[in-house]
């Protein structure tokens, strides 16, 4: 078996199950697609070739035992902003240069605990700030499609490397687009699961009413399969929901077409950019699902065009709090000065990047007294109302069908003169965040220039058996994935 | 012109959990340095805090006990500032939707009686502790997280005395609803007091300031009176006082201006986004409620009316719950109970005002000091030899019995033994002996001493007397 680092989850777990292939053989070709394409690509801040085979080894081991799970032996990619006990977490930002997480994140326990072999940390812009991967403080990723353009972000890194067959799944986070733009942007899946589904026990906070941990991988059962892992409740993530463990592949494998399911087509999205192939990738999409037995109804979503300033307000404001504990008294970077705040200016000063200053003064201000009641608070209101948008929309309809994004992946560079372009990137994605649902995006074609498009599946709080089903059907009835090796290989 | 002080108290009270308020970290005193931490309380990357229901309960506990209304719903919030001693930069508390609301407490000062007024209970986490040696400062993060309770009164107290008086009966009542230790010195209690003054008669406040740094009760006495003349002075010299926060220096006895902070802290207060708003039922309310401890008031009453006591010994014994405790487990085994508070009054509280041991460390069992009085009571000791009995009980913990024996100091009350000691005393002392017939009914003290002597303290004091005034007979007056 060869090029195993081209194959998706659901295919690995069969081949090891037989015993077609073993999980180091599976390691050995994802370290040789590193090897080759790596140096171009720049996805990964840290891989440990020699932990990963040993953990490969131990994995073959209790397969031999008898006692493997469906993901036992698989490698998996994880954004440098988790904690994984032993590894550095750096959030790839200078001012966690030196820390090593004390303790694995409870995500991480419990991929481990699934037999998942844990092999390296992707890039990411700094503390999960950007829509680009080009604030990370240490190197670009370039956008396998396209070397010129972004991969997207913030979970670029992981987004390319499963894109550039570097890995077969990696997580992602999150917090307004983080998962879903650089998997529309890179040709694979993201899901970005609903608030609370997953522990954020050991995810570096950026803002905490917004962060989810996600998947990005190749297909949308591959997505399934990992959030079976994940989606439980932890008693130490007090915003963990208590309810019934995700089993989202086994209502996935029962699902064969779209019938009974009413999507909603939100109307008059305020879309100014969005680009025409976009638009017309998606609605082929929409007729599609209804080619597969689903009902269109149009929907209507009016508060939407005030989710990017809601979304800067509250979440620059958590991050100003949640990036205070960055002063390098107890673990990373400091630079000493004379008196603690001294330290805590400078340190600050030379550890974070430009937009992370930004984002928290903008942070500091929307918190502080005499602003606190035009800005915070009102964006919570705002808030309530987009939140409420989706609650009727979803009388109405199972899940939403948008684009993921309004244009394909852009030029490296060509967004970076201007931070609040960039922030407007997220008007399809952060609404979704701000209601606290669940939302995937998934492959709908590609460009005439080649590049990736993304439709993007959104669904009701703890809807991911919805969304991925919809997902499913539509990926499996669509042979982007065949069009995909197609082109790859005539790159 | 007479002035009258106004004066509001902040107090923070440590809770006595098992665990730190937002992670499992142990609660407790004394150990080596950072040593009860984990990522939480030391806010590493990706913890996240979960609530201590336990110091919830507590809260609730010191708010029914203080009259206060419990707030069913409240919540949490961000207060942000930086400082060393803060592990997140962050101090997760209650802004305006505290737990506790309102309450009051009842005082008596002089004899008159005074309602002081609580305007909020709310609930936060303690921050770590700095020392600052040779120009460097060191942390130590064991503090940081535990439980803590903030009480604020209103601007009620009119008094150092006052004040004194209203934080012991605080400190009491904390004590006894087994809500906190209180130990001003360990820092278990602190208190920032705010003091104006203003002439009497007028009805707005004057400018306050904020005073920090009272290590001991008597500190927080001393410190106010002295804020009160200082600013009474500069007013009288027709001067302005700075609204500011002043330490108190409890070497020189003054306080000092601190101006550390030039600008007014903006804390930027928002509501905690990884915790959950605080919900309390009434059904819970009620369960804490009915499981309430007694207040040492209805204890000390209860002491008088039930018990007969008189009041001085109900207030003594009531003073420290832990004391109040031991006596009651005494009296379970023992009738005499005036000779129970006795004992506890001057045996006990002696030795642990002169050992500093807290009375759960002490090794004389109730059971044993109720042994002991039966012991004096059924004359097997003289009263005298039992106090030496009990020191060893104290300090050893034997059975009072076994230390009898081996001491040897059961007391000898056979006839033969006496007589031939009173004897021997009037035959020695016929001056006293004459004396005595001679109307000087006092020298039959005297010649008890010479008995005691003569029998090395064995000799059974009453039956003594009542031989010696046998054969003394009556004097003649």
């Amino acid at each position: 078996m060869t090029e195993l680092n081209k194959k998706t989850l659901t295919e690995l777990s069969g081949l090891l199950a037989q015993r077609a292939c073993s999980s180091l053989e599976i390691v050995e070709d994802i370290l040789s697609a590193i090897e080759s394409r790596e140096g171009e690509i720049g996805a990964y801040l840290h891989i440990d070739a020699a932990g990963a085979r040993s953990q490969a080894k131990a994995a073959d081991g209790v397969r031999a035992d008898g006692r493997a799970g469906p993901l036992t032996g698989i490698p998996l990619a994880v954004k440098d902003l988790l904690n994984v006990r032993g590894d550095p977490c750096g959030c790839a930002s200078r001012i966690l240069q030196g820390y090593i997480a004390p303790y694995d994140a409870t995500v991480v326990a419990l991929l481990r605990a699934a037999g998942m072999v844990f092999l390296g940390r992707t890039n990411m812009d700094e503390f999960a700030m950007g829509s680009s991967t080009e604030n990370s403080a240490f190197k670009v990723t370039r956008n396998p499609w396209d070397v010129q353009r972004v991969p997207g972000g913030s979970s670029g890194g992981s987004a390319a490397a499963v894109a550039a067959e570097m890995a077969v799944a990696a997580l992602g986070t999150d917090t307004g687009g983080s998962i879903r733009q650089p998997a529309a942007f890179c040709g694979c899946v993201g899901l970005k699961p609903t608030y609370g589904r997953v522990s954020r026990y050991g995810l570096t906070a950026f803002a905490s009413s917004l962060d989810q941990i996600g998947s990005l991988t190749r297909t949308v059962r591959d997505a399934a399969m990992i959030l079976d892992v994940m989606g439980r409740h932890d008693s130490r993530d007090s915003t963990s929901l208590n309810v019934p463990a995700s089993a989202a592949v086994a209502a996935l494998d029962a699902a064969e077409d779209l019938k009974g399911l009413r999507i909603g087509i939100p109307r008059g999205l305020p879309l100014e950019g969005l680009d025409p192939e976009v638009e017309a990738a998606v609605s082929a999409a929409v007729a599609r699902c209804e080619e597969l037995g689903a009902v269109i109804v149009e929907v209507e979503l009016p508060h939407l065009q005030y989710a990017i300033a809601c979304y800067y307000i509250i979440a620059t404001a958590e991050a100003s709090a949640n990036l205070a504990r960055f002063d390098g008294v107890r673990y990373g970077m400091r630079v000493d000065g004379e008196g603690p705040v001294d330290l805590y200016c400078k340190t600050r000063a030379a550890g974070f990047g430009p937009e992370v200053k930004r984002r928290i003064i903008l942070g500091t201000y929307v918190l502080s007294r005499g602003y606190y009641d035009a800005y915070y608070l009102r964006a919570q209101k705002v808030r309530t109302l987009i939140r409420e948008d989706f609650s009727n929309a979803f009388k109405q309809c199972d899940a939403l069908l948008m684009p993921a994004t309004p244009t394909p992946a852009y030029l490296l560079g060509e967004k970076l003169a201007d931070p609040l372009r960039m922030y407007l990137d997220d008007m399809l994605t952060a609404p979704v965040n701000l209601a606290g649902i669940c939302a995937l995006s998934v492959p709908c074609g590609f460009s005439a220039a080649g590049l990736p498009l993304g439709l993007q599946v959104i669904g009701p709080a703890l809807g991911e058996d919805t969304v991925l089903r919809v997902g499913h059907v539509y990926e499996q009835s669509c042979s982007w994935r065949e069009k995909a090796e197609i082109k790859r290989s005539a790159m | 012109m007479e002035y009258e002080a106004v004066i509001g108290l902040e107090i923070h009270v440590q809770l006595k959990t098992r665990t730190k308020m937002f992670c499992a970290c142990p609660n407790l005193y004394g150990a080596d340095p950072n040593t009860l931490v984990c990522p939480v309380c030391l806010g590493y990357p990706g913890a996240l805090p979960t609530t201590n229901r336990e110091a919830l309960r507590l809260c609730c506990t010191a708010g029914l006990l203080l009259g206060c209304r419990i707030n069913t719903n409240s919540k949490w919030d961000r207060k942000n500032y930086f400082y060393p001693d803060m592990p997140k930069n962050y101090q997760i508390s209650q802004y305006d939707q505290p737990i506790c609301s309102a309450g009051g407490l009842d005082i008596e000062v002089d004899g008159e009686k005074r309602h002081i007024r609580f305007s909020r209970i709310h609930q936060e986490e303690d921050v770590a502790k700095s020392t600052h040696t040779g120009g460097v400062s060191l942390v130590d993060y064991n503090r940081a997280g535990v439980p803590l309770m903030e009480i604020v009164t209103e601007a009620d107290l009119r008094s150092a005395d006052e004040v004194l008086v209203f934080l012991t009966a605080l400190r009491q009542i904390l004590q006894y609803g087994g809500v906190g230790e209180c130990n001003l010195e360990l820092g278990q209690m602190r208190c920032d007091v705010n003091c104006s003054v203003r002439p009497v008669g007028q009805k707005h406040f004057g400018v306050k300031t904020e005073i920090k740094n009272m290590n001991t009760l008597k500190g927080v006495h001393a410190a106010l009176t002295y804020e009160i003349w200082r600013q009474v002075n500069v007013l009288r010299e027709n001067g302005v006082i700075v609204q500011e926060t002043r330490r108190w220096d409890p070497e020189l006895g003054i306080t000092t201006s601190m101006r550390v902070k030039e600008e007014a802290h903006d804390y930027r207060y928002f509501p905690e986004p990884d915790l959950l708003p605080v919900v309390i039922s009434t059904e819970e309310i009620e369960r804490w409620r009915a499981a309430l401890p007694e207040l040492p008031s209805v204890r000390r009453q209860r002491y008088e009316q039930d018990l007969g006591l008189p009041a001085y010994d109900a207030q003594v014994l009531v003073a420290e719950k832990g004391v109040a405790d031991y006596f009651e487990r005494v009296i379970a085994h023992s009738d005499n109970i005036k000779a129970v508070s006795n004992w506890i009054m001057t045996g006990l509280l002696q030795y642990l005002s002169e050992s500093g041991l807290p009375v759960e460390q002490v090794k004389a069992t109730p059971e044993s000091l109720a042994r002991l009085i039966a012991l004096v009571d059924g004359r097997v000791i003289s009263h005298s030899a039992a106090k030496d009995v009990f020191a060893e009980m104290l300090s050893h913990g034997d059975e009072p019995d076994v230390i009898v024996e081996r001491l040897g100091l059961k007391q000898v009350s056979d006839q033969d033994s006496l007589e031939s000691w009173v004897d021997k005393a009037l035959e020695e002392n016929t001056t006293s002996v004459e004396a005595y017939r001679k109307g000087k009914v006092n020298a039959v003290q005297f010649l008890m001493g010479q008995v005691m002597k003569e029998s090395r303290g064995k000799a059974n004091p009453q039956l003594v007397l009542s031989l010696l005034k046998e054969k003394l007979g009556k004097p003649d007056l």
